[in-house]
């Protein structure tokens, strides 16, 4: 016998009557009083906040009449709508041809494509609208100021303070979502299912038209509905086109709701209307990604063999640096003009040139460093509570270690259907007031942060909990490691990777927070964004354009991380969003 | 003493038994395997062995202790038992030699105690010189060994295989059955196997506990399960068989094209409907008449397979209308509709229920 007498000195237990009451219900119970506080309390409050006498706190809905009793206020939820639905079809119009032609085409030039789909995806839509109104100003735009030069025209044709310049700009910033569901079902499609429409006579075109696209469609539908509800919960957009265009949407006319005196009653109340259409569509969307197509998708693709496009393919290629020029390649130039620039107006000149911007916002203006180290501290830490949050909700959900485990994860991708900016007047309503007290500290921030980003953090860990197969763990008990052990040696190090990606999807959209920031920030608290937004309101252009720069400098080298360790696309699959 | 006792141990989901009245006893160093079709609750069985589920009625005891009771487990880390899984839970993230290591780790061993061990197992699984690979590195069969390997190594009470082999191809299975025995020879540690293949089970087993809808159809030696299945079930999953219906007539007993004296074959006592089980290899297969005691039935061949290792004929006897099935060996070659003799020995019939 090779191996030596046992000297095992492990005790055989007595049966262990308490068995049933362990340290997973404990913290089945302390998870469950986060989630009340983080998810269930906020989104409670705003409901009784809506329905109180402002002071007195009596049952009333006076808030109502106030909200909706304007036909401004009924117009702006109106404008609301349009909104969602213009920028929803153009962003589709923008999306899906070039999420075909990568996903399924030999299209030249796939790579960069994706790149930059990616640098529109990391861009935050302020930043593209400032971009845009650089771009497209009345008469100061760079484009009008072209086209007055080459026709000799006395003023441009465009005007971004418009509604169809707040469309434009918001469609050029959520287009990526749809690009990422329609390529995710497109490479699910199998060269296969079109071979056998092609061998039964049809051709590539009627192929597409009656294979690919339908299978595909439930996909694109739900692409459609996120960018909507982009659109509609969207905040810094329309604060820095549509006011100066003299209408309003939900986010604005709720944001001047929170104006002085702050009437969060009222903008309570306002808030219903953008929740219930949010919840609804999203409700609309699960249903359709959930029926017919998606569920024959899943699993394996099968062969897939890229689509000859022939002369064509360069027509595409054309086509994806059309889109690419106007959501990155122009407003990068001219952000980044204007960032070096003494005044941007005057333009390309050498003598216009000078890093005087950075060296203020760096280290002369008293708040605007800080505020970039707290948008990353506060997402650091919202990113950390919620990945490990979701963590522990996943493990016990997929695991099934307590009853009503559904109920749980509910409660953690239940924000997905708040609005940041419902969210914020939930926050404030439940915890602003004393005894907390919390308006204008960092933690309020923080908590709003993780909360907006649980949905993210929970479908990334039950995934990963879901890759692992439980023989791993059960190993390690049946060979003496405690459950414990067994998460601390086998399912934490197996999990490492998809943690950091977890963790970088939402470190990276949390340190451009803006629909929730604006309304909980207080003077010390400020985060980048907030500055950004500000800066745009005082026109200081060249200040604001260099602390954009230095935001998405910043992000590159997390991109980079994430790249390396979870792959080039992290950010553009579908569990990302 | 036995090692391990269950004793009508039952596991319900609501309405639905998942496992009801199960008792064995295994002796020390005994191998005994869990044999049956998927969904019979073999594996719910090994997971209360294991302490990963509570029994819902029942106990389970070793050594004499409980261990297992509607009202409380010990859980499966204070056991002393050790199980290999049918993904083989190899973990990814350690080396083959972490990997084995583990268990005497969590034991608190010394390094060089765990390093000495360690080393010594390798070998008898021969794999030694892989100690510091990933088992991403490792093909099946490797893996298979460091699992072995791991489980062997903490000389476990009670050792535990879920169905262990079925994600190895045809080949590589074979040969681990007999691994897997050999390191039983050579251990001798109680063991408790999980398969739905037969010959995996006929193979490594002291015994086969034959398993249909969540209770046990019958306890027995390999080869006395196969001689003897006491009921159609067990004959019917282990290796092919012809059932034969009958009716006694008297002295007689009439089977479909011929029938045999009532006091050659076994269960003859009561009268009626009768079932035997009869193997086709018990089947002789003549063109004369043949001399010997058993029954010899006249019959036309109705069809036949070669399969390399034998020939499987289908034989209607002249005055019968269902064809049995014979093996012979691959030189006795009979032509398809060509007249033969079957010759029958009535103590091959195996009465069934």
């Amino acid at each position: 016998m090779a191996v030596a007498a046992p000297a095992i000195d492990t005790v055989l237990a007595r049966p262990q009557r308490a068995s049933t009451f362990d340290a997973t219900w404990l913290l089945w119970i302390a998870i469950i009083l986060v989630l009340l506080f983080l998810v269930v309390s906020p989104f409670v409050y705003l409901v009784l906040t809506s329905f109180q006498a402002e002071r007195t706190g009596e049952f009333t809905f006076a808030n109502y009449a106030t909200a909706y009793g304007r036909a401004r206020y009924v117009d702006a939820l109106f404008n609301s709508l349009k909104l969602g639905a213009v920028s929803a079809a153009l962003a589709g119009v923008f999306a899906v041809p070039l999420a075909w032609a990568v996903a399924r085409t030999n299209m030249p030039g796939r790579g960069l494509t994706r790149m930059l789909v990616l640098a529109t995806f990391i861009t935050p839509p302020y930043t593209g609208a400032v971009a845009w109104i650089l771009l497209a100003g009345p008469n100061a735009g760079w484009l009008n100021r072209f086209y007055m030069l080459v026709t000799g025209a006395e003023a441009g044709p465009l005007n971004i303070y418009s509604f169809t310049g707040l469309a434009v700009v918001i469609a050029l910033y959520s287009f990526p979502y749809i690009f990422i569901f329609t390529t995710a079902a497109l490479e699910l499609v199998s060269s296969e299912m079109e071979d056998a429409a092609n061998i039964l006579g049809a051709g590539s075109w009627r192929t597409m038209r009656r294979v690919t696209l339908p299978l595909a469609l439930p996909a694109i539908l739900g692409g459609l509905i996120i960018c909507f509800l982009e659109a509609i919960a969207l905040f810094g957009s329309p604060a820095m086109i549509a006011i100066p265009a003299r209408f309003n949407v939900v986010t604005t006319q709720l944001y001047q709701f929170f104006g002085n005196p702050v009437r969060v009653e009222v903008a309570a109340a306002y808030a219903m209307p953008l929740l219930g259409v949010t919840v609804l569509l999203v409700l609309v969307q699960r249903l359709i990604t959930r029926r017919k197509g998606f569920v024959s998708l899943t699993g394996k693709g099968g062969e897939r063999r890229p689509i000859l496009l022939g002369r064509w393919r360069w027509v595409m290629f054309g086509y994806a640096m059309f889109v690419a020029s106007l959501a990155v390649f122009l407003p990068y130039i001219f952000l980044i003009q204007s960032a070096f620039a003494k005044a941007w107006g005057r333009g390309f000149l050498l003598d216009n040139i000078t890093i005087a911007n950075f060296r203020f916002i760096l280290f002369e203006h008293s708040t605007a460093a800080q505020s970039v180290i707290n948008s990353f501290l506060y997402a650091g830490v919202s990113a950390t509570v919620a990945v490990f949050l979701t963590l522990g909700v996943a493990y016990i959900v997929v695991r099934r270690l307590v009853p009503f485990g559904g109920g749980l994860a509910f409660l953690c991708v239940a924000p997905f259907v708040i609005p940041g900016v419902v969210l914020a007047i939930g926050f404030y309503a439940a915890y602003a007031p004393p005894p907390l007290a919390l308006y204008g500290t960092a933690l309020i921030l923080i908590l709003a942060f993780t909360t907006r980003f649980l949905p993210v953090g929970y479908v990334n860990a039950s995934a990963a909990i879901n890759s692992l197969n439980p023989e791993m763990e059960e190993a390690v008990r049946v060979l003496g490691g405690s459950r414990l052990t067994a998460l601390r040696r086998v399912v934490a190090p197996l999990l490492k990777r998809n943690l950091l990606g977890a963790w970088l999807l939402i470190f990276i959209p949390a340190t451009r927070e803006l629909s929730a920031a604006i309304f909980l920030y207080g003077p010390n608290t400020k985060v980048a964004s907030v500055m950004i937004f500000d800066m745009s309101e005082e026109g200081n252009f060249e200040r604001l354009a260099a602390l954009a720069l230095v935001l998405q400098v910043l992000t590159l080298p997390l991109l980079w991380l994430g790249q390396k360790a979870l792959g080039r696309d992290f950010m553009l699959r579908r569990n990302a969003t | 003493m036995s090692k391990l006792v269950l004793k009508n141990v039952a596991k319900r989901y609501g309405a639905f038994e998942a496992v009801s009245g199960f008792s064995l006893e295994l002796a020390k160093g005994e191998f005994v395997s869990l044999l049956g079709p998927s969904g019979c609750g073999k594996t719910t069985t090994l997971r209360m062995i294991a302490g990963f589920m509570p029994p819902t009625d029942g106990t389970i005891e070793m050594d004499g202790r409980q261990i297992s009771s509607p009202s409380g487990v010990v859980p499966p880390e204070n056991r002393r038992m050790s199980m290999i899984f049918q993904s083989y839970a190899i973990w990814p993230n350690m080396t083959v030699g972490e990997n084995v290591g583990f268990g005497l780790q969590v034991r608190k061993m010394s390094r060089a105690e765990i390093d000495r061990r360690v080393d010594a197992i390798l070998d008898v699984v021969q794999m030694r010189n892989l100690k510091g690979r990933y088992p991403a590195e490792l093909s099946g069969g490797q893996q298979q060994r460091v699992a072995l390997a791991r489980a062997i190594v903490v000389e476990p009470e009670v050792l535990l295989l879920d169905e262990p082999l079925s994600n190895l191809d045809a080949n590589l299975r074979e040969e681990m059955r007999f691994e897997i025995r050999r390191l039983h020879d050579e251990f001798k540690i109680t063991t408790v196997y999980v398969t739905h293949d037969q010959s995996e089970a006929m193979v490594t087993s002291d015994r086969i506990v034959v398993m249909n809808k969540g209770r046990i159809e019958q306890v027995d030696a390999p080869h006395v399960l196969y001689s003897r299945p006491r009921s159609r079930f067990v004959a019917g999953f282990i290796g092919r068989t012809n059932f034969l219906e009958a009716a006694q007539q008297g002295s007689d007993v009439r089977f479909d094209g011929f029938s045999a004296p009532a006091a050659a074959l076994e269960g003859t006592t009561g009268g009626g409907a009768l079932l035997y089980s009869l193997r086709p290899q018990a089947i002789g297969l003549a063109s004369q008449r043949p001399s010997g005691a058993g029954l010899s039935v006249e019959g036309e061949i109705a069809g036949r397979s070669y399969l390399g290792e034998y020939w499987d004929y289908q034989v209607r006897p002249l005055a019968g209308a269902k064809p049995l099935r014979v093996s012979t060996s691959p030189n006795a070659v009979f032509e398809v509709g060509r007249r033969v003799w079957l010759e029958i020995d009535p103590a091959a019939m195996v009465r069934v229920e």
